[in-house]
């Protein structure tokens, strides 16, 4: 996370500097309170974290069997520039999963960041996976679908779909 | 349940001490999933995702084999960051305090330690900002270095240490990143410490310096705003009205930095010019404080100029607008007690943009967010905002979970339903098949060690087919009925003689085709067995599905409800306490618009009564 220097950041720090200017607004005891009640929030939030963290390995365990559980993850090639649209997902000819990309996703996504687009089950053994990828590299459309055969082990099956504007989409199995 | 992963050759950690963002190549589809979540400033569920995978991996018996190895350090350092950014600095200064006591490089503690500095020093503790800075020896990575050096001048300045400050200032000033930050600073710094003239100087350089983002930009007319004050101080108002010109129109400071050039030529008796400024800002918004203060000193600008004729419409003008933000005022308090400003700030499309505190102006239904712009600005009302929003969101996630552990329970409950008939029969077939199953693997276990023993000692009678069995069986029946006939025991013997001869002359290809069979019972007891082992763990699974939740779910349920109630309790105090302060806040605003009021007034007054008498005094000449 680089340094980010906001204008609120600036007037707050210019009245930091200035020693006896009292902060913008808040008096001693409000501020005191202020700090008080951050300190509350900042401890729910932690128990509510761990919550979620238990919610999850339970919901993984009902819903998504280690035996059974396929994850399919899709990443964008680094350094690629194109404008991903659109991602349809079919396992063994059944559609599974879609997702249309708003801007911060498409920013999350050439930033490095992976989607977890799909988690379900299936069983072990061969199957067939369908990616329909849809989006723009320079100034054309594209729409492009790739077919893809994995085997689900007794363990969880990870599946990774690296995505470039110039080849194939690439299939990465974890 | 840690999904499989990719194995690692040991020793391939390149990235494992590696700083934030360094790593480009990403080896770990869920620290990849946790950064999609941060990047896009999801920071729960990006801490979600990410202190789950990190206590896995640390859960391993070899983590090193896991592929979280290749971006651990940099993992460790997400979480401190993913917490700052949404708002834990408790455990974040936790997060990083482990990284700087873990067994790690040089420049990842030195870093770690900047980042806990940092910490401190926004939190106000700047006690712990000192020791972890002398935490901070040997190598420091290329891209915090000055940020270092620019910290601990901050703290120095914060704690009221100038000259240390000037001292560790000085030799930053080329930074390009810092620079407009580190000469503002530095004439801080040089004014606190009593050098005014050569705060003067460093003011100046740091209110021409080049910028091109808003931040730079920001703390260019910052410097020129303070340095326009000094020299206004210090009567020296036409380099004050110099220094002040230069701030930009449309940025931030340009309000104050207007009044303050009005003042600055009305100071030098120059009325006629700082009408100019105070003209310009008069028009501005009418909320802002400058901008008020200069609708009372444009007319005061013009009665100096003995223009008193125009100085009483101005002024009569003036009370108008100050009366209108008095009822607004007072309309914005009211709202606020009537608990619209909060429903206004959890507005979902007011999320959606990090300015949305400035946009809240522009909604009708949220009048009183007109006056609290500074209160705004502030480090303290911020937090205090976004944690009432973030406990919105924690309100609404448990929520849902919630009605996800009844669902949960409802599943299991049918699945159960399902399963619980239906297994005894299962069980009962399963228990006859396994029982027939491991008879015949014993039975083929017993042919094997057969075999490999007729390897050493030969037994052809033992590969005989049932024909030949049947026809010796016969041979030595005939013997018996026939008695001592010579005639018949010699056939006998011929016969068996021609049996025996088969059984040895093709005893080593039936034992190489009995081998064969063994092999091939051998695929097909890997397939029986391959079915045998999918049963059980279907059969486990289906068990699993439905029992040993209970306590769990019961356990969950519990936690979530507390945490619900406590969400709910800390909302509404937060709420409360954001209430207070903005309604302390336009308390504080209303009065000075009651006194303006009252200024106007007078002024209104006096200011016809003199054009009045001058307008006599001419009519007489």
């Amino acid at each position: 996370m680089g340094r980010r220097v906001s204008i609120a950041s600036v007037l707050v720090f210019a009245c930091v500097l200035r020693g006896g200017v009292a902060r913008a607004g808040t008096g001693a005891s409000d501020q005191e309170q202020m700090k008080g009640l951050d300190e509350q929030v900042q401890e729910i939030k932690s128990d509510v974290l761990d919550i979620a963290q238990e919610l999850s390995r339970l919901e993984e365990k009902l819903l998504f069997p280690s035996g059974t559980q396929v994850a399919v993850f899709v990443e964008l090639a680094p350094g690629d520039t194109m404008r991903l649209d659109a991602v349809r997902l079919s396992i063994d000819g059944k559609l599974v999963a879609q997702s249309i990309y708003s801007f911060k996703e498409l920013e999350a996504l050439h930033k490095g960041g992976v989607q977890r687009l799909y988690v379900g089950n299936v069983s072990t053994g061969e199957h067939q996976l369908e990616a329909l990828v849809e989006g723009k590299a320079g100034d054309a459309d594209f729409s492009r679908t790739e077919h893809f055969t994995f085997r689900k082990e007794v363990k969880p099956k990870l599946v990774g779909l690296k995505l470039t504007s110039s080849a194939p989409v690439a299939l990465e199995e974890w | 349940m840690r999904p499989g992963r990719r194995l690692l050759g040991v020793g391939v950690a390149a990235c494992l001490a590696a700083q934030p963002g360094v790593c480009a190549e990403l080896k770990d589809l869920y620290f990849g999933e946790a950064l999609y979540h941060a990047y896009q400033g999801d920071f729960f569920d990006a801490l979600q995702r990410l202190d789950t995978e990190l206590a896995m991996y640390h859960g391993l018996d070899e983590p090193s084999r896991d592929t979280l190895t290749y971006h651990v350090g940099q993992a460790e350092f997400s979480v401190g960051d993913f917490e700052l950014d949404y708002r834990m600095h408790l455990r974040a200064g936790r997060a990083i305090k482990a990284v700087l006591e873990g067994a790690v490089d040089e420049a990842v503690r030195n870093e770690a330690a900047y980042r806990l500095a940092k910490i401190h020093f926004e939190k106000g503790q700047l006690d712990d900002a000192v020791q972890a800075l002398s935490r901070i020896q040997g190598k420091v990575p290329d891209a915090i270095r000055d940020d270092v050096e620019f910290l601990r001048a901050n703290v120095d300045l914060a704690m009221g240490k100038p000259a240390e400050a000037v001292t560790v200032l000085q030799p930053l000033r080329s930074d390009a990143n810092l620079s407009g930050f580190v000469a503002y600073n530095l004439g801080i710094a040089l004014l606190e410490e009593g050098h005014a003239d050569e705060a003067v100087r460093q003011l100046d350089a740091a209110g021409q310096l080049a910028a091109s983002d808003d931040a730079g930009l920001a703390i260019r007319d910052k410097s020129n705003l303070v340095l326009g004050a000094l020299l206004f101080e210090s009567a020296r108002y036409d380099d004050a009205k110099r220094s002040l010109d230069r701030v930009r129109l449309e940025g931030p400071f340009s309000n104050q930095a207007l009044l303050r050039a009005g003042f600055a030529e009305a100071q030098a008796k120059q009325y006629d010019r700082a009408l100019v400024p105070w003209t310009v800002l008069a028009e501005r918004e009418p909320t802002d404080a400058a901008v008020q203060e200069a609708m009372l000193a444009l007319p005061s600008a013009y009665a100096s100029l003995n223009l008193h004729g125009r100085a009483a419409v101005l002024y009569g003008r003036a009370l108008e607008q100050i009366s209108g933000q008095l009822e607004r005022v007072d309309a914005s308090i009211e709202s606020i007690r009537q608990g619209r400003f909060l429903t206004a700030l959890v507005r979902e499309e007011a999320r959606q943009d990090e300015g949305w505190v400035i946009k809240l102006r522009n909604l009708p239904e949220a009048p009183e967010t007109y006056y609290l712009m500074e209160l705004m600005a502030s480090h303290e009302f911020q937090t205090a905002l976004h944690n009432y929003l973030d406990l919105e969101d924690l309100r609404a996630k448990l929520a849902g979970w919630k009605t996800g552990l009844d669902a949960f329970e409802d599943m299991i409950r049918l699945r159960g339903a399902n399963y619980e008939p239906l297994l005894p029969e299962v069980d009962a077939r399963f228990r006859d098949l396994d029982a027939r199953m491991r008879l015949r693997l014993e039975q083929k276990k017993n042919v094997g060690k057969r075999l490999q023993a007729m390897l050493t000692a030969p037994r052809p009678e033992y590969l005989a087919t049932a024909e030949e069995r049947i026809d010796g069986e016969r041979l030595t029946a005939i013997e018996k009925v026939a008695g001592a006939d010579p005639a018949v025991a010699r056939r006998v013997a011929h016969l068996r003689g021609v049996l025996t001869f088969r059984l040895r002359t093709e005893y080593h290809e039936r034992l190489t085709a009995a081998f064969k069979d063994l092999e091939a019972l051998n695929a097909d007891l890997e397939t029986l067995t391959k079915q045998y082992d999918d049963f059980v763990r279907a059969r486990q699974a289906a068990t699993q599905s439905y029992t040993g939740y209970d306590v769990t779910i019961q356990r969950l349920r519990r936690r979530v409800e507390d945490a619900a109630v406590g969400v709910d309790g800390l909302m509404a105090r937060q709420g409360q306490m954001i209430e207070t302060v903005a309604v302390h806040q336009l308390t504080a605003r209303r009065d000075r618009l009651a006194a303006q009021q009252t200024e106007a007034r007078y002024a209104v007054a006096d200011s016809y009564d003199r054009a009045a008498r001058a307008q006599a005094g001419e009519e007489a000449r």
